[in-house]
């Protein structure tokens, strides 16, 4: 297991120093000019080659790449105009908002965590429930009601969604505070009040999916032979399904929430923009829209991190449910 | 009882005549009448249509039949597997003198496993990949021994896994489904399905998915484990060699009804159901002549959905055209075979318009000379 282990992170490894090298190209290949952006128009030739050499944009590429790299790992002076001594992890200077990035992210951040983490528990247990409910009831009115409440999730949009929730339950029956972002460590109550609108939006739009997947599964799996034997034991009901026929359902379940949940962290720029709350991604998205490459730079990065962490995750998921992975 | 005649007189006027086999009433599982019947969205599938055997405690009953031919829906039917919202289940299944057709889920679960049990026939696929091997049979024993903790569940299946011939058995407790090769995994199944010393035991095909030189060990593995447990014993195969090898009693099944049934001696000796001779002739021997021609069983079995009118075997037997129109008009009733002198007696039953001097003259000139049998 630890051997499997090692395996995986490093081959993760891999993929984000790849990823890294790609984003770094990508940086320079953008039709922007950095320099040009950060003085804005009344800029001379000669002031353009100062920021030039200020931001470090005349040394290699190499070595451009390793000092962006350093500053990640170990932190680097970006000299006066950019803040000076930068931290690890050091993802540079913003001239947009005037900044270090890592301060923005550090700021937009838990955000996005506040609102995936907590919509994807609420998904997953909604989407297996119902799946599951509907797969063991199947043909029956249960069934039915499940297949149209996540056809339903699946043909909807989530502004849509997040519309009408706004409109019903802050504006109509004002159950709800406006949306809004609170620390969890500060105030809870009002943590989850603030987002909760968020989680239950993200949730029903998701949920769909699994729910029609597990459905899927689990009849797949009911029919096994194995879960015959299980019943031929004189097992009852709830150790049949919960313990024979679920755990070996729940495998594709599980590699389709890592990418979701590593997906929906890069940013959920929609629901975000919906419920008017600053996380990553409507960071990110305002970044692209003022060309704010270095903040551009670390949300991509941020979100293959994630990505590439869920993949892990899934995969030592995995190996936990089927022995047979781990061989290899 | 009066053996020569047809209908016993234990059995109710208004069902079909099924004689009862000797001592039916100290039988550990008896089955009467026995219909199962699918409702498909192509139809009702009568899958098995009125059995009746019975067996007792160490005696093993074969019952022999293609797929299709409603044996492995019988034995699924006894341990209460089938679905009950779409099956309809009739008849009588006694276990110990309990009727099971009827019962409440809960009642029968309790019986599987500890009364009765079921070996299948791919163990690979029956024993879940992603549990140990000792768990699962722990498990099995757990769940009628409440009162048993880890450690004694733990060490009874070790036990167990030994006295089936597993190597090093503490160890192997530990391994996955997937690190046994095909014949320990049937015998892990085995393990299992004994761990609670059931008294009747169904093994559905338990040979076919193995290899050939490990078939016989675990056939023997059965025997002797019939032998200490003293176990009645189902076993469902296609083979009829398996059934010469293990079974004390026959039963063939074609179209979800019984056409022959009797002791494997009968049965084998002097087969007098036409099905029964392609079963036979289609198995080449290894005693016989090499050369010997097989005698295929024409055509393909039936659907059970539109099952042929009245024999259901007439559009394959050669010998359909000898008894007119009766062999499509009218179902053969299961009666004394009337060969071997004392008829009835001896229990031989087959369900076929055809006398019992046109059978041992066909059989004589048309089996026996050509196939296996000779």
């Amino acid at each position: 297991m630890a051997r499997f282990l090692l395996k995986r992170l490093f081959s993760a490894t891999l993929t984000l120093f790849a990823v890294s090298v790609l984003t770094f190209l990508m940086f320079f290949a953008l039709p922007r000019d950095p320099v040009s952006s950060i003085c804005s128009k009344n800029c001379n030739p000669e002031r353009l080659e100062r920021v030039r050499d200020d931001l470090g944009l005349n040394d290699p590429l190499i070595s451009q790449y390793a000092g962006y790299m350093k500053g990640i790992v170990t932190g680097r002076d970006l000299g006066s105009a950019q803040g000076g001594r930068c931290d690890a992890p050091c993802l540079g200077w913003s001239y947009v908002t005037n900044e270090a990035v890592s301060d923005t992210i550090a700021r937009v951040l838990p955000v996005t965590l506040s609102i995936v983490i907590p919509a994807a528990i609420l998904w997953l247990l909604l989407g297996v429930g119902l799946g599951m409910i509907s797969a063991l009831r199947r043909g029956t009115w249960l069934d039915r009601a499940a297949i149209g409440f996540s056809l339903t999730g699946a043909s909807l949009q989530l502004y849509f969604v997040g519309a009408v929730l706004l409109m019903v339950f802050v504006y109509n029956l004002r159950l709800l505070p406006v949306p809004s972002y609170t620390s969890l460590f500060e105030n809870p109550a009002k943590w989850a009040s603030g987002l909760v609108l968020a989680w239950v939006a993200l949730a029903f739009l998701f949920s769909a999916i699994y729910a029609r997947l597990s459905r899927a599964q689990m009849l797949e799996t009911l029919s096994e032979d194995f879960v015959r034997t299980a019943r031929a034991k004189g097992l009852a009901k709830p150790t049949v399904y919960g313990r024979h026929a679920l755990r070996a359902a729940i495998t594709p379940v599980v590699t389709i929430a890592g990418l979701d949940v590593g997906g929906a962290l890069g940013g959920t720029v929609i629901t975000e923009t919906t419920f008017g709350i600053q996380g990553l991604g409507r960071t990110a998205v305002d970044a692209v829209r003022s060309g704010d490459l270095p903040t551009i730079m670390a949300t991509v990065l941020i979100a293959a991190v994630f990505v590439v962490l869920a993949n892990v995750l899934v995969d030592l998921l995995y190996a936990a449910i089927d022995p047979r992975v781990r061989l290899r | 009882m009066d053996s020569s005649q047809a209908v016993p007189s234990g059995a109710p006027d208004d069902r079909p005549a099924v004689p009862a086999q000797r001592s039916d009433q100290d039988a550990y599982l008896r089955v009467r009448d026995l219909r199962v019947r699918f409702d498909t969205s192509d139809g009702v599938v009568r899958a098995v249509d009125g059995v009746s055997f019975a067996v007792e405690r160490g005696r093993t009953l074969g019952i022999v039949g293609e797929s299709g031919s409603g044996k492995s829906v019988t034995s699924l039917a006894i341990l209460g597997l089938h679905d009950p919202r779409r099956t309809t289940i009739t008849g009588e299944i006694s276990v110990e003198g309990q009727q099971l057709v009827g019962l409440p889920d809960e009642e029968v679960r309790r019986l599987r496993g500890r009364n009765m049990a079921m070996i299948f026939q791919d163990p690979l696929s029956a024993l879940h990949p992603y549990y140990t091997v000792g768990r699962q049979i722990a498990e099995a024993y757990r769940v009628h021994h409440p009162k048993a903790n880890r450690r004694e569940a733990r060490q009874r299946a070790v036990d167990m896994l030994d006295r089936v011939g597993i190597p090093q058995p503490a160890r192997r407790f530990d391994q996955y489904p997937h690190e046994f090769s095909g014949g320990m995994r049937q015998r892990a199944m085995i393990a299992m399905s004994l761990v609670n010393d059931p008294a009747l035991l169904i093994a559905d095909e338990p040979t076919t998915a193995l290899d050939v030189t490990v078939q016989a060990q675990i056939l023997d593995l059965l025997a002797d484990l019939q032998a200490e447990f003293h176990s009645a014993i189902i076993l469902i195969t296609h083979d009829l060699g398996v059934v010469g090898q293990v079974a004390d009693d026959v039963l063939v099944m074609y179209g979800g009804r019984a056409v022959e049934r009797g002791s494997v001696e009968q049965v084998l000796r002097s087969p007098q159901h036409p099905y029964t001779w392609g079963l036979l002739s289609s198995v080449p021997s290894l005693h016989g002549d090499a050369d010997a021609d097989l005698l295929p069983i024409p055509g393909n079995p039936p659907s059970l959905i539109n099952l042929p009118s009245g024999c259901a075997f007439h559009p394959r037997c050669r010998y359909a055209d000898r008894v007119g129109s009766r062999s499509r008009s009218e179902v053969p009733e299961l009666r004394p075979a009337g060969v071997d002198g004392d008829a009835g007696a001896d229990g031989h039953l087959v369900a076929c318009h055809l006398s019992v001097e046109e059978r041992t003259a066909f059989y004589t000139e048309d089996v026996a000379s050509v196939g296996v049998a000779r």
